[in-house]
């Protein structure tokens, strides 16, 4: 019987592997996919218990969740195309400024 | 077989999928492992009995935000050398944080999968009220001549007609916002995607 624990659990690996892609990737891009990843985690958890406690306001919020996602990629690509532009390169070592 | 076998199927295709998009060198490769999780949630949704926001993930996600994501790929040229690194100078404490957070949250999980409340065998509610939804509104209807008008409550039968009576009965307001954010994300992209702003004296 496949309950709520079974999506939470997937739902945590999901967020895991996406923390870990955003924490250890040099490139940026794949450094925005694995944040993707992360959302997808979210929305899996809000459905599940959506699924478990019969309410619907969890899939309502992954709607929401969903919008956001599709604006922070859009937003996040034009940073990374203007990265581009400045530095020649989306690796996240070529962005140093801020270093002290 | 059944529910089980398609649950971890999906699982299965989730999780090669998110493992991928940390795990392969090219962007691009990146890219269609990601499609494939996004696919793979897609199926947990339709599992969960949420139809409409599969259909809405594979729209928006696999659609749109891939689409996105393959032009920014070729938008920049990421060629590199076969022998440079593809995790940057600090992925060793990345990748210590990473299994640390699996084991704070794998630790929450297997620990909170112990409460009854949460995985009570029986405890899953009637599917059916995920797909229907009560709405009460007016009906106006002409009675001896003059116009009477009376609530009338019916049920509405299906996934996609619930998750709109919630969006704009409910949520209209934070529905609303949202439509303002996507049109400030679509200007912001333009934006900063323009080459440079040039001045007119």
């Amino acid at each position: 019987m496949i309950g709520v624990t079974h999506y939470v659990a997937l739902s945590f690996l999901l967020f895991a592997i996406g923390v870990t892609g955003v924490l250890v990737r040099r490139n940026l891009l794949t450094v925005l996919m694995s944040i993707e990843l992360i959302l997808n985690a979210a929305n899996l958890n809000l459905i599940a218990f959506s699924r478990q406690l019969g309410d619907l306001n969890g899939q309502l919020f992954a709607v929401f969740v969903i919008t956001l996602a599709a604006g922070e990629a859009a937003i996040g690509l034009a940073i990374i195309i203007s990265m581009y532009r400045l530095k020649g390169s989306v690796n996240l070592d070529d962005a140093t400024e801020l270093k002290g | 077989m059944g529910e089980p076998f398609i649950f971890w199927l999906f699982a299965a295709i989730v999780t090669v999928g998110a493992v991928g998009v940390v795990a392969m060198r090219q962007p691009v490769h990146s890219a269609i492992c990601l499609l494939l999780s996004f696919l793979g949630v897609a199926g947990l949704f339709v599992l969960a009995h949420a139809e409409f926001l599969a259909a809405v993930q594979i729209l928006v996600y696999a659609g749109g935000v891939m689409v996105l994501f393959l032009f920014t790929i070729m938008l920049v040229n990421v060629k590199r050398a076969a022998g440079e690194p593809y995790v940057h100078t600090q992925a060793g404490a990345g990748l210590l944080a990473g299994f640390l957070i699996l084991a704070i949250v794998g630790g929450t999980v297997v620990a909170s999968s112990r409460l009854r409340s949460l995985t009570g065998a029986g405890d899953l509610a009637d599917p059916t009220r995920l797909s229907s939804t009560s709405i009460t509104r007016n009906v106006t209807r002409v009675e001896d001549g003059r116009k009477v008008t009376s609530p009338v409550t019916e049920t509405v039968i299906g996934n996609s007609q619930a998750v709109a009576w919630g969006l704009y009965r409910d949520y209209l307001l934070p529905f609303e916002v949202a439509s303002v954010f996507l049109l400030v994300a679509i200007i912001g992209a333009v934006v900063l995607g323009k080459r440079t702003m040039e001045r007119v004296d």
